[in-house]
C-alpha cells in the first residue's frame, strides 16, 4: 500500500468518536465603531496611522515622511513614485525598494489588520523587501472582526493572501520588542477613499 | 536511546540564577499579558469551547476531511504528498530539491521539520538549510533544539546570543544591545532569502474547503521564505485539518492572544495556490499522529494549536527551561506528546508537573493536560518504567498515607525532627524536599491535635 492509502486508512480505524461541528456566530452584536477600533488597534501593533492634510497630495505625504527614500515602489494609481511595480518583474526586484506602496483589500477594525493578497501586491516581496510599507486603505473597506474576514470572498479567490497587522516585529532576544525583523520596519496606513465604479 | 532524566537536566539550568529569574519573569509576564487579551474578549470562553469543538468533529473525521484537503489543493495547482514517519518526510523533501537542483533553503519555524530532524538530513546531502526566525536560527548556530514552541531562545539572555552571534555572524562579542544584534542579524539573513533555490514554512492550519494552508509569524520570515524563491515547501502535521475557512476566525482570534497577549500575528498568511511560475509543495505528515488518534486517554493532545501558553503558566517550566525536557516539545504540551513517540525515553516528563492545573486552564482548546499528565504517570507505573527510589518512596507512602495511624505517628515526628535535627541531617541528599529550598518550620500542633483540642465534641 502506498503512504497515502495507508495513512488514511489508519486514520479511519483510529477516528474517536466525536462531536457534531458546532455553529460559529459572527459575534458582531454591539461592536464599537470600526475605524476607531481599526485605529486603536494599529496604533497597538505598531502601525501609523497618518491623515493627508486636504490640500496636501498623497505622493508629497509619502515623501515628507521617508526623505531618505531613493526607491517608493507604487502598486496604486493614487502615487506614481519612482518606479511601478508591474506583475512582469522579478520578486528579488524589490531588493532595492525602500518604500513599497499598495491598497488594502479591506481591513479588519478588531485586529488593526489590513488584508492584501496577490491582487494587491502584484509582486509578493513588495510587502517585505521593502524597508517600509505604506498602505492606502479606504475607510469603508473596515470589517468588525476576524469572524467577518473569514468570510469576505478575496479569501476564497486569492492563491495569496495575508493579514498584515502592523510592521514586522521579534522579541527573541531577552523579550526586547523590536520592530523591524525580517519584513517592513514601518507600516503606516493613510485613509484614502477608494474610486467607486 | 537514552532515557531523559528531567530533573537532572534542569539542573544544569537552574544553576544560572540570572537565567532563571528572566527566565520565570519572562514568561508570567507573556501570561500575564495573556490574561488581560482574553479579558478583554466577552466571548473568549465560548470561544476556547468552540475551538475545542471544532478540533474534535475534524478529528473524528479526519480521513474525509485530509482527502477534501488533498482534493481542493491539486485543483489549485499545489503538487500533495503523503510522509508515514520522518524519513519519509525528509526523503521526500530532499527528493523535490535535488530533482530540481536546489542547493540552498531558507525556512521559517516549524515543530513539525524538528521532529523529523530534517536539517542536518539535508546538511549530509549536501544541502544549506537556514533557519530564518531569530529565535531558531540562534538556537541552530547554538546547535540547542528550540526550548520554547513560540519563543525558541527564551533560555538566553542578550549576552549568550551575544557571544553565538560574534562566532557566526560576526558580531562585536562585546555588544549584547539587543536592537544591534537582531539588526546585524536581518542584514546577515537578507541574502539568504535572496539567493536561496527554496523556501520552506510549517503550516498552522489545514483548510479542507479551499485546500490552502495558513502560517502565523511575527518577523516576516515564512513570506519572505514562500514568496522570493521559486519554489515552496510546506511541511502539514495531519493534525492541523479545520473544515472551513470562517473556523480560522476562532483559531486566529485565540492563537496570539493565548500566545503572546497580542491581538494577533504581524503575519497571518494564506497560501492556497502556486504563484505564476513558481511550484507549491504540501507534505501531509503522519508520524506517530494515527497512532495517537487511536489512544483513548491521549488522542486529545492532537487538538494542540502550538501557542505556548501551557508553558508559559507552568511553575516548572519557567523554573526547568524547555531544553530540560529533553525533546522536541517542552512544557507540559510536551510531556503528554513526547511519551506518544517514546514512552522509554520520555517517561520522566510526566512527573515534570506540580499537577496545579494552569495548563488545562489556560489552553485555548481546552486540552485536559493535567488530566493526560496523571494518565501517563499510571501508564508509565503499569509498564515499571518509574525509577527505583520514586518506586520504593512510593511504596513507603502508601503505606503512611493509607493508614491513619501510622500517618498521626509519622507527622509527629517528621514535626520534631525537622525543629530538633541537625541541617545536616535534614538537607542530607536523600531527602528531595530538601534541595534548592528551605523545609517549612513545622507547626505547633497538628490538625488533628487541634481539632481534637477545640473542635471534638465531647
Amino acid at each position: 500500500m502506498n503512504g497515502r492509502d495507508e495513512i488514511l486508512e489508519k486514520v479511519r480505524n483510529a477516528q474517536p468518536k466525536g462531536c457534531a461541528l458546532p455553529e460559529v456566530p459572527m459575534f458582531d452584536s454591539g461592536l464599537p465603531p470600526a475605524l476607531q477600533t481599526f485605529k486603536d488597534a494599529l496604533a497597538k501593533i505598531g502601525g501609523e496611522w497618518v491623515h493627508a492634510a486636504d490640500d496636501q497630495d498623497i505622493e508629497a505625504l509619502i515623501r515628507s515622511r521617508h526623505v531618505m527614500a531613493k526607491v517608493i515602489c507604487s502598486a496604486v494609481p493614487e502615487v506614481a513614485g519612482t518606479r511601478r511595480v508591474v506583475a512582469a518583474m522579478t520578486q528579488r526586484q524589490m531588493d532595492d525598494v525602500d518604500v513599497g506602496v499598495v491598497r488594502a483589500g479591506f481591513a479588519v477594525a478588531e485586529t488593526g489588520s489590513i488584508w492584501l493578497s496577490e491582487e494587491q501586491y502584484q509582486i509578493n516581496a513588495l510587502g517585505y523587501l521593502s524597508q517600509h510599507l505604506v498602505v492606502l486603505l479606504d475607510p469603508a473597506d473596515i470589517v468588525g472582526n476576524l469572524h467577518h474576514a473569514y468570510r469576505h470572498r478575496g479569501f476564497f479567490e486569492a492563491g495569496y493572501a495575508v493579514l498584515v497587522s502592523g510592521p514586522s516585529a521579534t522579541a527573541d532576544i531577552e523579550g526586547v520588542l523590536i520592530r523591524g525583523a525580517q519584513g517592513v520596519r514601518t507600516l503606516t496606513v493613510i485613509p484614502v477613499a477608494r474610486e467607486r465604479r | 536511546m537514552k532515557r531523559v532524566d528531567h530533573a537532572k537536566l534542569s539542573k544544569e539550568f537552574i544553576v544560572q540564577e540570572k537565567h532563571v529569574q528572566f527566565h520565570d519573569k519572562r514568561l508570567w509576564d507573556l501570561r500575564t499579558a495573556r490574561d488581560v487579551a482574553a479579558f478583554g474578549i466577552p466571548e473568549w470562553e465560548e470561544l476556547r469551547s468552540l475551538a475545542s469543538a471544532i478540533k474534535e468533529h475534524t478529528l473524528s473525521n479526519l480521513a474525509d476531511y485530509l482527502q477534501e484537503f488533498e482534493r481542493n489543493a491539486i485543483r489549485n495547482g499545489v503538487v500533495v504528498h503523503w510522509a508515514r514517519d520522518a524519513d519519509e518526510h525528509n526523503r521526500i523533501v530532499h527528493e523535490i530539491l535535488s530533482s530540481r537542483g536546489a542547493k540552498s533553503l531558507v525556512k521559517s519555524k516549524s515543530m513539525l521539520t524538528e521532529e523529523c530532524e530534517m536539517r542536518p538530513y539535508l546538511e549530509a546531502r549536501g544541502i544549506a538549510v537556514l533557519e530564518t526566525d531569530l529565535g531558531e536560527q540562534i538556537q541552530q548556530f547554538d546547535d540547542q533544539l528550540p526550548s520554547h514552541i513560540v519563543l525558541p531562545a527564551v533560555h538566553k539572555l542578550a549576552t549568550d546570543v551575544a557571544e553565538v552571534f560574534s562566532r557566526t555572524i560576526g558580531t562585536d562579542p562585546e555588544n549584547s544591545d539587543p536592537y544591534y544584534l537582531a539588526e546585524a542579524q536581518r542584514q546577515a539573513t537578507r541574502p539568504h532569502f535572496l539567493n536561496a533555490d527554496a523556501g520552506m514554512t510549517g503550516c498552522n492550519f489545514a483548510v479542507a474547503k479551499t485546500g490552502g494552508i495558513t502560517v502565523c509569524t511575527n518577523e516576516g520570515n515564512a513570506d519572505l521564505c514562500a514568496n522570493v524563491p521559486p519554489l515552496h515547501i510546506a511541511s502539514i502535521g495531519i493534525e492541523k485539518l479545520v473544515p472551513k475557512l470562517e473556523h480560522l476566525a476562532v483559531y486566529i482570534r485565540l492563537l496570539s492572544r493565548s500566545a503572546l497577549g497580542s491581538p494577533i500575528t504581524q503575519y497571518t498568511s494564506h497560501f492556497r495556490a502556486p504563484r505564476k511560475g513558481g511550484e507549491m509543495h504540501f507534505i501531509l505528515v503522519d508520524n506517530g499522529r494515527s497512532e495517537r488518534l487511536a489512544m483513548d486517554d491521549f488522542w486529545r493532545s492532537l487538538k494542540c494549536i502550538r501557542c505556548g501558553a501551557c508553558m508559559n503558566t507552568c511553575p516548572v517550566y519557567r523554573r526547568s527551561s524547555g531544553l530540560s525536557y529533553g525533546g522536541v516539545y517542552a512544557g507540559p504540551i510536551g510531556a503528554i506528546i513526547n511519551p506518544t513517540f517514546d514512552l522509554k525515553k520520555y517517561s520522566s516528563l510526566p512527573f515534570a508537573s506540580t499537577l496545579c492545573g494552569s495548563c488545562g486552564n489556560v489552553c485555548p482548546v481546552k486540552i485536559n493536560i493535567h488530566e493526560q499528565l496523571y494518565k501517563w504517570r499510571q501508564v508509565i507505573a503499569q509498564n515499571h518504567e518509574l525509577s527505583f527510589v520514586k518506586k520504593e518512596s512510593m511504596k513507603v507512602a502508601g503505606t503512611v498515607l493509607g493508614n491513619p495511624q501510622s500517618y498521626r505517628a509519622a507527622i509527629a515526628v517528621v514535626n520534631k525532627a525537622t525543629s530538633s535535627l541537625p541541617r545536616a541531617f535534614i538537607y542530607n541528599p536523600f531527602n528531595a524536599w530538601g534541595k534548592q529550598r528551605e523545609v517549612p518550620d513545622p507547626p505547633k500542633s497538628s490538625f488533628r491535635q487541634w481539632y481534637l483540642k477545640n473542635r471534638k465534641v465531647k
